[in-house]
């Protein structure tokens, strides 16, 4: 029961062939060698296997990565070049990595994960990051949470980041500091935030 | 996990006829309850299906004025969608007071109430569960019942039915287009989940084979003033002690008409329709609201466990309905 699938991961196809029951977390951990995704509960309720497919912020240990072939998947790893053009991108190698990987300039919320110190342990934070980036999105399209007043345009304050934030979960709780950390990262790409 | 072969087929037809043609099959759709059930060995498929790609991902609005939301529509983009919002606000708070954004952007309309009860003993397969193995026995009666029912529940099977998107659903009428080995059929959202009975392991009506491929929203003034209420032990990404959905037309003081559905209750999301009845043509108190869930309320068998039991909902209940209706009343007034 295996079939071949085609992942763009982190800018770079990856073809390669899985036991249908393989999640696209186990497929990016064990058999691609991307190890940013976490696996934390392994039943969709800590959110540190976060990663953005199509864009969207979705869990991998809950996606068959057979239901992935053609998607375009982006881990903690990627976000940064994420907006980089293929062309910009440096060369990569047999691992579908750049050499330069751990040189290259950090997504603008992984900086201000690293200046709030919004991390203990450090485990969570690849989920939280790549949650951060699909919900900074989410809620630049507008969309509403379940705190947001009915009808108004929701605000970026502190309530709004944690509801919506709540499918991440942090065992050393860090969260004291990861919702500053992404209001820093919201008002540097000209998000109004609210205190 | 068992091993399964996984088939993706070109349109739903075809999606199925393939699981109508292997009865072990199942679909798979945004994958947020199947995938952990395949993990803990609660279902064992030989096939399975995915649809997720199949089904439309619209919201499409037809000239009756209905809504017709694409099976494949996320909880996320249904939740965010500009109508839902204006005309049935309680669809997409029930939507928003769901899981978690991660899971609400895989979560789709079809699935979202075709997923499995969170009954510990159902989803712990070293216990014996009539849900899950027919005959096997019911772990909950005298186990942990904090989370169970308490109306419609039977000898064999105490689970409560999830969903909060379901219960506003039942609450607005909603209609389910069904496609099936022998074509298509359309089904009340309020008839598509069933009590548990004797045969608990059935929680929809659905045949096997049958395919949800969108829901339909008719067009319901009374549901601008509308609201959905959730209680449960943290503020947010946790399934409901109790939930209401509620939409009310107050006109001078009175309650003219309204629609009811309690979650977090039953096997079903429970449409309340002896509340309605009390609220229809009563003025606008306190005293009214409790008597209407009085009345919803009077069949209510709480159940003994080891927790202390599940008798808090009663008052619960009560308390959260006549909150939810004084604050859509007070909002239509200002």
């Amino acid at each position: 029961m295996h079939t071949e699938i085609t992942v763009r991961v982190d800018g770079a196809p990856r073809r390669l062939t899985v036991d249908t029951r393989t999640t696209l977390l186990d497929a990016l951990r064990e058999r691609l060698g991307v190890t940013s995704p976490k696996k934390g509960c392994d039943h969709g309720q800590c959110g540190a296997c976060t990663v953005l497919s199509g864009g969207k912020r979705v869990l991998s240990c809950l996606t068959l990565a057979v239901t992935q072939d053609g998607a375009r998947v982006t881990t903690a790893e990627g976000l940064a070049a994420e907006d980089t053009a293929p062309d910009e991108r440096g060369p990569v190698d047999g691992d579908g990595r750049s050499p330069d990987d751990t040189d290259r300039h950090l997504h603008p919320v992984q900086r201000a994960f690293i200046d709030r110190d919004a991390f203990q342990c450090g485990y969570c934070t690849p989920g939280q990051v790549v949650s951060a980036v699909g919900m900074l999105r989410e809620f630049a399209r507008g969309w509403p949470s379940a705190v947001t007043e009915g009808g108004r345009e929701p605000r970026l304050d502190h309530a709004e980041i944690a509801e919506r934030m709540s499918g991440n979960l942090c065992r050393c709780a860090a969260y004291v500091n990861i919702v500053p950390a992404i209001q820093q990262a919201a008002a540097e790409a000209g998000t109004e935030v609210a205190g | 996990m068992r091993p399964f072969d996984y088939r993706s087929p070109a349109d739903p037809a075809e999606a199925v006829r393939t699981v109508a043609g292997d009865p072990t099959a199942v679909f798979l759709g945004g994958g947020t309850n199947l995938v952990d059930h395949l993990k803990l060995g609660v279902v064992a498929p030989r096939l399975v299906v995915g649809v997720a790609g199949l089904l439309s991902t619209e919201v499409e609005e037809l000239d009756s004025g209905t809504l017709r939301i694409g099976a494949g529509v996320s909880n996320s983009e249904l939740a965010a969608d500009p109508r839902v919002r204006e005309r049935f606000p309680v669809l997409s708070q029930a939507l928003l007071s769901g899981a978690s954004g991660q899971l609400r952007n895989m979560a789709t309309t079809g699935g979202n109430p075709l997923q499995r009860t969170r009954c510990v003993y159902f989803q712990d397969v070293t216990t014996p569960c009539n849900k899950r193995r027919p005959g096997s026995g019911c772990s909950a009666l005298g186990g942990w019942t904090r989370n169970h029912a308490i109306l419609g529940a039977s000898e064999q099977c105490v689970a409560v039915h999830p969903s909060d998107m379901a219960v506003a659903m039942t609450a607005l009428d909603a209609e389910v287009r069904v496609l099936g080995p022998d074509g298509e059929r359309t089904v009340p959202f309020g008839a598509l989940h069933r009590l548990p009975g004797d045969t608990p392991e059935r929680d929809t009506v659905l045949g096997h084979g049958e395919l949800i491929t969108a829901i339909d929203l008719p067009a319901l003034p009374i549901a601008r003033r509308s609201a959905y209420r959730k209680v449960r032990d943290r503020a947010s990404y946790a399934f409901a002690l109790v939930s209401v959905a509620a939409a009310v037309e107050v006109r001078d003081g009175v309650i003219t008409d309204a629609r009811i559905a309690f979650g977090g209750v039953a096997h079903v999301p429970w449409r309340a329709r002896r509340a309605e009845d009390v609220l229809r043509g009563s003025e606008v108190s306190d005293r009214r609201y409790r008597a209407a869930a009085d009345a919803e309320l009077a069949d209510a068998r709480p159940l003994d466990g080891l927790d202390g039991g599940n008798g808090f909902k009663i008052p619960l209940l009560r308390r959260t309905l006549a909150a939810t209706l004084r604050d859509l009343v007070r909002e239509g007034a200002r």
